[in-house]
């Protein structure tokens, strides 16, 4: 157990930094839609200014524990090609991905957002399992 | 730039850095630990539970205060989703999206924290997701939505 207390406070900074957009700036804090709409050049200033944090994050952590997060790539490139433009086209169809639908959304008892999370989830785990079968 | 203006740069830029720090501890910017929880056949990590627990643990508080607020503090109305119905396109874009994640383990969250490392598979995976973002949003959805 107490091998998850990071994930689990880790999780927590997740929801309150969603709950910090919702109440000074009124707004769903959704990854897919925050860089979807700075690629389309919209809100560009207040986007941008979102994904430099997302992007500085991990040198915050780096200046407390003294090295950037350990991160492993397994799968090869044509995969990971693959799996980006799926992640890519999906995510903005679908309206959101694991932060806005599944953080946010769950916290608000979105329908919308329970039918995507359950979606995603079941995807991704048949996907996953295949794969480690498979590969 | 209005003082508004600028403290809703601020609170953008505090906000993204407190996500992007939070994945960073809970080890979700490392694909390997979230393919551990979707991958049942492997060696099960349950980590992502946790993260996921914890995160709308603090976002129902949030949610709760929300709705007690005429306004949020930094604009004059909330941005929230109208829509309601659960339609085909939430459904396949979800399950697009989930094949995507289960493939190689990044959601787009980590996948742009990740930039930080430098990693050649990292850049290539956000520069493959943000060309499938601009496909969808400019020739499959349209410009209005």
């Amino acid at each position: 157990m107490s091998a998850y207390w990071p994930s689990l406070l880790g999780g927590m900074l997740l929801g309150l930094s969603a709950s910090l957009l919702l109440v000074l700036d009124g707004r769903i804090a959704g990854i897919s839609g925050i860089v979807g709409r700075l690629l389309l050049g919209r809100r560009a200033a207040l986007n941008a200014a979102f994904v430099a944090g997302l992007v500085a994050g991990p040198f915050a952590y780096a200046a407390l524990f003294g090295a950037l997060p350990a991160l492993t790539v397994a799968a090869a490139w044509p995969v990971i090609l693959a799996a980006g433009l799926l992640v890519g086209v999906g995510s903005r169809m679908g309206s959101g991905c694991t932060s806005g639908h599944g953080i946010l959304g769950l916290a608000r008892l979105s329908p919308r957002s329970i039918a995507a999370t359950a979606t995603f989830l079941a995807a991704g785990i048949l996907t996953a399992t295949l794969g480690g079968l498979l590969g | 730039m209005t003082a508004r203006a600028l403290l809703r740069l601020l609170a953008a830029l505090a906000a993204g850095t407190l996500f992007g720090f939070g994945l960073s501890l809970s080890g979700m910017v490392d694909p390997a630990r979230v393919l551990g929880f979707l991958d049942l056949a492997g060696r099960w990590d349950p980590s992502l539970a946790f993260v996921l627990a914890g995160a709308v643990a603090m976002a129902v508080p949030g949610v709760l205060l929300q709705r007690r607020m005429a306004r949020p503090v930094l604009d004059d109305q909330f941005h929230l989703p109208q829509k309601t119905r659960i339609d085909a396109r939430l459904l396949a874009g979800s399950a697009i999206f989930g094949v995507g994640w289960g493939l190689a383990g990044f959601c787009p969250g980590p996948a742009v924290s990740a930039l930080s490392t430098g990693l050649p598979p990292v850049i290539l995976f956000v520069a493959a997701m943000a060309v499938g973002m601009i496909v969808h949003d400019r020739l499959l959805a349209g410009r209005h939505s």
